[in-house]
């Protein structure tokens, strides 16, 4: 029942109802960035990135499209001269977090973002949470949690759990966008409960290697 | 007790109750909110009621313990009937003089107010200046309430209004009436809280829930709790009325964990209500039942955002939700959700009750009603004022505050706690109203009023609130969370004299990206207060910055 149609970037978008306008748009072939988006996983809203332009009932607005719903008539902007300050000022703030991940580099260079624009307060992770819901959504393990809040929060692995669940995982450091969560991981391990992981395959010498 | 099964039950339980007082009798009402608590006016009641036991006068003069009174700069607050003669800063060791002129029908002048300048005592309430400028159509009834007892509020009138939803009017006509009335949300936003109310009336799920935000989090602000501890049945009479207009048969007062006080009262207050048929199944004969739970924060600042309160009550985090939904349609465990403030809630018996066309006689052209104001900072009388909406800054600062503190120059007035905003002191005849403090710059917000005097520093006033708001930002999104972090940062770093050049130009990217991107609104209004300040008083950063640089710092 595609019986929602929505404008794009001056082009009409087809839709259905319940979905956003981050899925309409990725259907539809157009691109919106985004850091913490994962198609397995329910939107999240933090990153803020694929925040858009919306003209609806007369009223502009910004929303973030990854749980902004489509509605008919729906007038959707993925690029304006706001949109991308916006961009390029929440870059500039994780850049002063994760200054060379490849990711936010690439990002950069697009929104003309400076790496310096911010004291440098390299904890490596930009908090998108993908370990975290990844790890409670899809595997179902929590052994990845959120601690503190405000500027000092950060992701932690939970020593019980990670050290049965995750060996033999280790999905969510291939999602990570700058490498963290396996550096967390590791660090967890070295301090908790070294040399007691669980593992099907011990073959942990090759990985350790692997590991900066 | 009576358990009243008709309007014409109550009536009579109220004739009754009044027939049993004599309004001549000398009483003594002893204030208990949070100000004089702290100033002990337990001692205070602890020695009227000894003073009374000694001289065998229970038969001749009553004592309450009450609710805030209002006037907090001068507690503990002690107010004799039956002719109101205030007295302040009372200690114990005045109260047999006090009770030996209530008794006579005199006046113990010692302890009423003078007047600073000329010495002239201003013995009743409705001379004081404190009292004599303000309109206390919500928290007039303080001193005459024990709000452990619901005989003192049905006595003042309570529940009639209730009697009257649930007798002659309909659901529709409640909620034609709070619409007709204009009443407009006290809790922040002013927005309408008839228009809110028919949203969740009309959503088409069946469950529906009413909710009291007594979360109060807002700094400086501390009329709400004053409010739900003082006369904690206007509230649950409101929010009954609400359920009735909604269509909603639970409700949940959502309050401080840490006000011990307040929940007494208002465990007290559903327990009574119950009892006397007020509350709970088939009440007052209608067939309409509404129950209501007390719910409690973990204490963080954010639980009284409107959706993390909702979470907060489901037992989740209490993290703002971030869709784009109403929670007036989808709230608590997705059903339709109404959420008023503590203010609002109170405004809502006297609109049935008087109608709404008494309601919008009061206030101004947008913003109906009164308005209570927590006074504070650099300000002579600091206290919980009540207004008309549309009352000058200048009656509320000069007439009811008593001016500035020690002579002193107003520099700023602040409204709206940490997500509020600042202007400058020659704005004083702005009128409190909510459109026209917003588009000041200046938001009402719940009603936080802080006075700054010429000694302020604006650099610094902008860091406090930041540093404050970023210890209570969850974390979850980018720019509330790292973007009160660098603003944190620089404005520290120019409070410290290490201001840079460029730093206005990062902090106006930084408080815009941060107040049109963040996900609630703790972090969309995180940096108002910043915002009105580079408004307004933008040359003292530079001369901050600029200062700092000629120190040795390097302007690059």
């Amino acid at each position: 029942m595609s019986d929602i149609v929505l404008n794009i970037d001056g082009k009409d978008v087809p839709a259905t109802a319940g979905m956003t306008v981050l899925q309409a748009a990725q259907q539809a072939g157009i691109h919106i960035p985004t850091l913490c988006h994962h198609e397995k996983l329910e939107a999240y809203g933090g990153c803020r990135l694929c925040i858009v332009g919306v003209e609806a009932r007369g009223k502009t607005s910004h929303v973030v499209s990854c749980l902004y719903p489509v509605e008919s008539g729906l007038v959707v902007h993925t690029r304006s001269e706001k949109v991308d300050k916006i961009r390029r000022v929440l870059i500039e703030e994780l850049m002063a977090h994760a200054p060379d991940a490849p990711e936010l580099v690439k990002l950069a260079y697009e929104y003309g973002a400076d790496r310096n624009r911010f004291e440098k307060e390299a904890s490596f992770c930009i908090l998108c949470g993908l370990c975290v819901r990844y790890c409670a959504e899809v595997k179902q393990k929590n052994a990845v949690g959120f601690i503190e809040n405000g500027p000092r929060r950060e992701i932690s692995f939970i020593p019980d759990v990670a050290k049965d669940q995750c060996w033999d995982c280790q999905e969510c450091f291939t999602l990570c966008p700058t490498s963290y969560a396996q550096a967390a991981y590791m660090l967890t391990e070295a301090l908790a409960f070294p040399g007691q992981r669980k593992a099907k395959s011990p073959t942990s010498e090759q990985v350790r290697v692997s590991v900066p | 007790m009576p358990l009243l099964k008709s309007a014409a039950d109550l009536d009579q339980l109220r004739s009754d109750i009044l027939a049993r007082r004599d309004p001549a009798r000398p009483s003594i009402a002893v204030c208990a909110g949070a100000a004089c608590d702290g100033l002990d006016s337990a001692a205070v009641a602890g020695a009227f009621k000894a003073e009374i036991a000694r001289h065998g006068l229970e038969a001749r003069l009553d004592l309450r313990v009450t609710g805030c009174h209002g006037y907090c700069e001068k507690g503990p607050n002690v107010v004799a009937g039956p002719d109101d003669v205030c007295y302040f800063e009372v200690t114990p060791e005045d109260v047999p003089a006090i009770v030996t002129a209530t008794l006579k029908g005199e006046v113990f002048e010692d302890r009423v107010y003078k007047d600073p300048r000329t010495g002239a005592l201003a013995v009743h309430m409705n001379e004081v200046p404190f009292y004599k400028h303000q309109t206390r159509l919500l928290i007039g009834d303080n001193p005459k309430i024990d709000p452990m007892k619901i005989e003192d509020y049905i006595a003042v009138g309570g529940y009639a209004a209730l009697t009257k939803a649930l007798s002659t009017m309909t659901p529709d006509q409640v909620l034609a009436e709070v619409k007709k009335a204009n009443l407009r949300g006290r809790g922040g936003g002013g927005f309408p809280a008839g228009s809110k109310w028919e949203t969740t009336r009309n959503a088409p799920e069946k469950t529906k829930y009413v909710i009291v935000n007594g979360h109060e989090g807002e700094s400086a602000a501390f009329m709400d709790r004053a409010m739900l501890t003082g006369n904690p049945h206007k509230v649950i009479e409101g929010l009954i009325i609400g359920a009735y207009a909604i269509g909603a048969q639970l409700g949940f007062i959502y309050t401080r964990h840490d006000a011990p006080r307040l929940v007494e009262h208002v465990k007290a207050a559903l327990a009574q209500a119950e009892e006397y048929g007020l509350f709970g199944d088939d009440i007052l004969g209608s067939g309409f039942s509404f129950r209501a739970e007390l719910h409690f924060d973990v204490g963080i600042f954010v639980s009284g955002e409107s959706s993390a309160l909702m979470r907060s009550i489901e037992g989740n985090p209490p993290e703002p939700r971030p869709k784009y939904i109403r929670t007036s349609v989808s709230g608590i465990w997705d059903k339709p959700s109404n959420l008023n403030n503590v203010e609002t809630w109170a405004n809502v018996p006297q609109i049935i009750a008087r109608g709404a066309d008494w309601f919008t006689g009061i206030g101004s052209d947008k913003s109906k009603g009164t308005k209570l104001v927590s006074l504070s900072g650099n300000v002579v009388n600091s206290g919980i004022v009540e207004v008309p909406m549309g009352t000058p800054l200048r009656t509320l600062i000069n007439d009811i505050g008593g001016g500035v503190r020690d002579g002193k120059g107003l520099k700023a007035i602040h409204f709206g706690g940490a997500m509020g905003g600042s202007i400058p002191g020659h704005m004083i005849d702005a009128r409190l109203d909510f459109d026209e403090m917003s588009k000041l710059g200046a938001p009402i917000g719940a009603g936080g009023l802080l006075v700054m005097d010429e000694d302020t520093d604006m650099v610094e006033v902008a860091r406090y609130l930041l540093d404050f708001l970023v210890k209570e930002s969850c974390g979850k999104c980018v720019p509330c969370r790292e973007g009160m972090h660098q603003m944190l940062k620089i404005l520290t770093n120019i409070a410290e004299g290490r201001g840079k050049k460029f730093d206005l130009d990062r902090l106006a990217d930084l408080t815009e990206v941060t107040s049109l991107a963040s996900l609630c609104a703790l972090g969309k209004t995180s940096s108002d207060p910043l915002k009105s300040m580079l408004r307004y008083f933008k040359d003292e950063y530079e001369a901050r910055i600029a200062a700092g640089s000629a120190a040795g710092s390097p302007a690059i």
